[in-house]
């Protein structure tokens, strides 16, 4: 697999590699390299400027804002530096039991996924002709082009006392709370594991299925042993998405959480309810935190080489 | 291994650095100033109002700015358009907290502002006074309206009164029997609906329990809702977290209050008078409101002129026309809410809904328990100063919700 991979990249670098000219055009061929350099500048200095300003710097402004306060009468902020802020997150029951809740709930979301896309993806990658898989791909990402809010509304209306969940089971609708939260973000999330899984199961070729065979696995040992191995990479990354985007969602909650509330919802109440911008700001480090730590989690299975 | 080694180290990194910042920190919480000895800042009211800018954004509660889209015979924005050329746009806030963060942003010229959020707005520094004078229609808004301790410093207005209400009670008569006209329903009775009841999402709403218990338990010394001593804070937190066992959701978006009774996911809890009177007109649910024997918070709600308006003369414009008799008196009727302007009560379209709402009747209207701004200096006027503040309110709230 890690040969694989290496391979990969060379061929990626392959047509980089631009023999130097020789010849008496070289003055021509400076001011080309040099053009070339300005092009590379123009090309990537948009990006960059974004990346480094726009991104990373709002992150700084935003770690900056944690250690200031707020006056709660007039709700103005104090430029004055203090750590007070974040010693209540990290230090708060209340936060505790909201951070553990929303930790737990990303995780159960990414485990419903994977059970989920696994199948979708080797039935799309090996099973399905290529007219049918054509299809089948169209159809797990369609719900993208709809609006998330829409989707979100759905599973409210179907969930709700007299909806269609509560029809079909006799009255036995989980209604809205966290079980309901933990469906719709798993219907919410579910094409951001489904591609990636499928793409790790298009790089398995056939022939290692039949070698399997040959050599005298069953059906189950070949998954365990070959298939597993080889589509976990990809599995990690999809979870990436499905961990990340959940500890972030604040919308789906507030449609179908009924009185639950996450992580980003205490957040929300800190910056909008309370106007403690500064607080808010401390608890923003909690989920940077997690995902942090847990990308270097998945860094060690590969999964980065796969988004 | 090497990877995993510098893996572990990174966490290492990671987590001490956190645990240094927490530790480091000092505990010291920044005090919270009352309005005792504290001026607001020096903004100057205009002068003149000069022709439309073209354009007005306004930030305001669901109901106050018609335009037709929710029902077309509803509309008081269009109107002003064609009269002063001001474009309205405006933004619903869906609770003061809310409207006080939006102003801050200095987008908006004015504020449709409850009395839980004047008092920030104006020590703030968001808004400026308002200069009465300017305002032809001020003349004829109820007295008692007039240089309150909610909407007025120092005998200086900074807005105009729109009009004042109650906050009520609201249940579906299909799914809750018989005739309510006590909050115990949904506080002590609360658990015959369980998993049915409702509530406001805001901090303020710890006040509707402090009302209750000011009625039920008299030994608390409850004198003022908004006025609460830590152990009256308690009281009333400890009644909000036994309430929310019995919580199907709680509501701050009032369309999301509308939906949830029509789908019958909340079947009582509290409400205004606008999403009972649009869950009546959609039809699809009956409801019923009452103004409970305890009493009920309420709101008192003023307009407010931003400090950083870039569209002044059009504010001015709209506070005029939206306290003149005619559509005061529209407004009133839709909300469901008391008009400010006396003259509005000729030309509602129900001639007895200045009585029903009792729009000129001081007494009853100091009955009501508007939305305060807790501080530590007790809004009481009883001069004490052990009373818990608005942050430690908002703090409360987070536990109850957690």
């Amino acid at each position: 697999m890690g040969g694989q991979v290496a391979t990969d990249q060379e061929l990626t670098l392959v047509p980089s590699v631009v023999p130097a000219p020789h010849d008496r055009r070289g003055a021509v061929s400076a001011f080309f390299s040099a053009k070339r350099k300005t092009r590379l500048a123009m090309l990537l200095g948009a990006p960059m400027l974004w990346l480094v300003l726009a991104y990373l710097g709002s992150i700084a402004v935003l770690l900056l804002s944690a250690l200031w306060s707020t006056d709660f009468f007039t709700g103005n902020i104090t430029h004055t530096y203090r750590l007070d802020n974040l010693r209540e997150v990290y230090t708060q029951s209340l936060y505790r039991t909201v951070t553990l809740r929303t930790i737990t709930v990303a995780l159960v979301v990414t485990l419903l996924d994977v059970l989920l896309a696994f199948p979708m993806a080797f039935y799309l990658s090996k099973v399905a002709g290529p007219r049918l898989r054509k299809v089948l791909l169209v159809a797990v990402l369609t719900p993208l082009w709809a609006s998330y809010l829409v989707k979100a509304y759905a599973w409210r209306s179907l969930l709700a006392p007299n909806g269609p969940v509560s029809w079909l089971t006799g009255g036995h609708t989980p209604g809205y709370g966290l079980t309901a939260t933990v469906i719709t973000l798993a219907y919410l999330w579910l094409p951001y594991m489904v591609i990636p899984v499928f793409a790790g199961f298009e790089r398995v070729p056939r022939s290692l299925f039949e070698a399997s065979a040959d050599l005298g696995a069953g059906a189950g040992r070949t998954v365990r042993s070959v298939l597993l191995p080889m589509v976990f990479p990809a599995v990690a990354a999809g979870s990436i998405f499905t961990f990340s985007l959940t500890l972030g969602d604040y919308i789906a909650v507030g449609i179908v959480g009924g009185k639950t509330q996450l992580l980003a919802n205490v957040i929300y109440g800190q910056l909008v309810t309370a106007n403690n911008q500064p607080l808010a700001a401390a608890l923003a480090t909690v989920p940077l935190i997690a995902i942090v730590l847990y990308l270097l989690l998945m860094r060690r299975t590969g999964a980065l080489d796969n988004i | 291994m090497r990877r995993t080694l510098r893996t572990c180290r990174t966490y290492l990194a990671l987590i001490s650095a956190v645990a240094v910042l927490v530790a480091c920190g000092s505990s010291t919480k920044t005090a919270t100033p009352g309005t005792k000895g504290l001026a607001p800042p020096k903004i100057s009211a205009a002068t003149s109002v000069g022709s439309g800018e073209g354009a007005l954004n306004i930030v305001v509660w669901a109901g106050y700015a018609e335009s037709g889209a929710n029902d077309p015979k509803v509309d008081w924005v269009h109107p002003f358009q064609t009269q002063t050329g001001c474009k309205v746009n405006a933004k619903i806030g869906n609770t003061s907290d809310e409207m006080v963060q939006l102003m801050k942003s200095g987008q908006y010229d004015g504020v449709s502002a409850s009395g839980d959020a004047t008092l920030r707005l104006i020590y703030g520094g968001d808004v400026a006074p308002v200069n009465t004078s300017l305002v032809a229609n001020y003349a004829s808004v109820s007295s008692f309206l007039k240089n309150g301790n909610w909407n007025s410093v120092g005998g200086q207005m900074y807005g105009i009164p729109h009009g004042w209400g109650a906050n009520l009670l609201m249940w579906n008569p299909s799914k809750v029997t018989g005739a309510q006209d006590s909050w115990a329903a949904v506080f002590s009775d609360a658990d015959k609906y369980k998993g049915k009841v409702t509530a406001y999402d805001s901090p303020i709403y710890i006040a509707d329990a402090a009302l209750y218990l000011m009625a039920t338990q008299p030994s608390l010394g409850i004198k003022d809702p908004y006025a609460l001593t830590s152990a009256q804070l308690d009281a009333a937190v400890s009644l909000l977290k036994q309430q929310k066992a019995d919580i199907g959701e709680y509501w701050a978006d009032y369309t999301k209050a509308v939906q949830a009774f029509e789908s019958g996911t909340s079947v009582v809890g509290t409400t205004w008078q606008v999403i009972a009177n649009t869950i009546n007109a959609d039809g699809k649910t009956k409801v019923k409101t009452v103004l409970p024997k305890e009493g009920a918070t309420g709101w008192s709600d003023t307009w407010m002129i931003s400090s950083k308006a870039k569209h002044p003369n059009c504010m001015y414009q709209w506070m005029n026309y939206i306290v003149s008799p005619e559509v005061n008196a529209q407004v009133a009727e839709y909300f469901g809410e008391a008009p400010a302007q006396t003259a509005a009560c000729q030309h509602t379209s129900d001639k007895s809904f200045c009585d029903t709402y009792h729009a000129l009747d001081a007494a009853y209207a100091a009955k009501i328990h508007y939305w305060t701004t807790p501080q530590k200096q007790c809004v009481d006027n009883s001069g004490k100063d052990d009373c818990t503040d608005y942050a430690q309110w908002v703090d409360k709230w987070q536990q109850i919700k957690s």
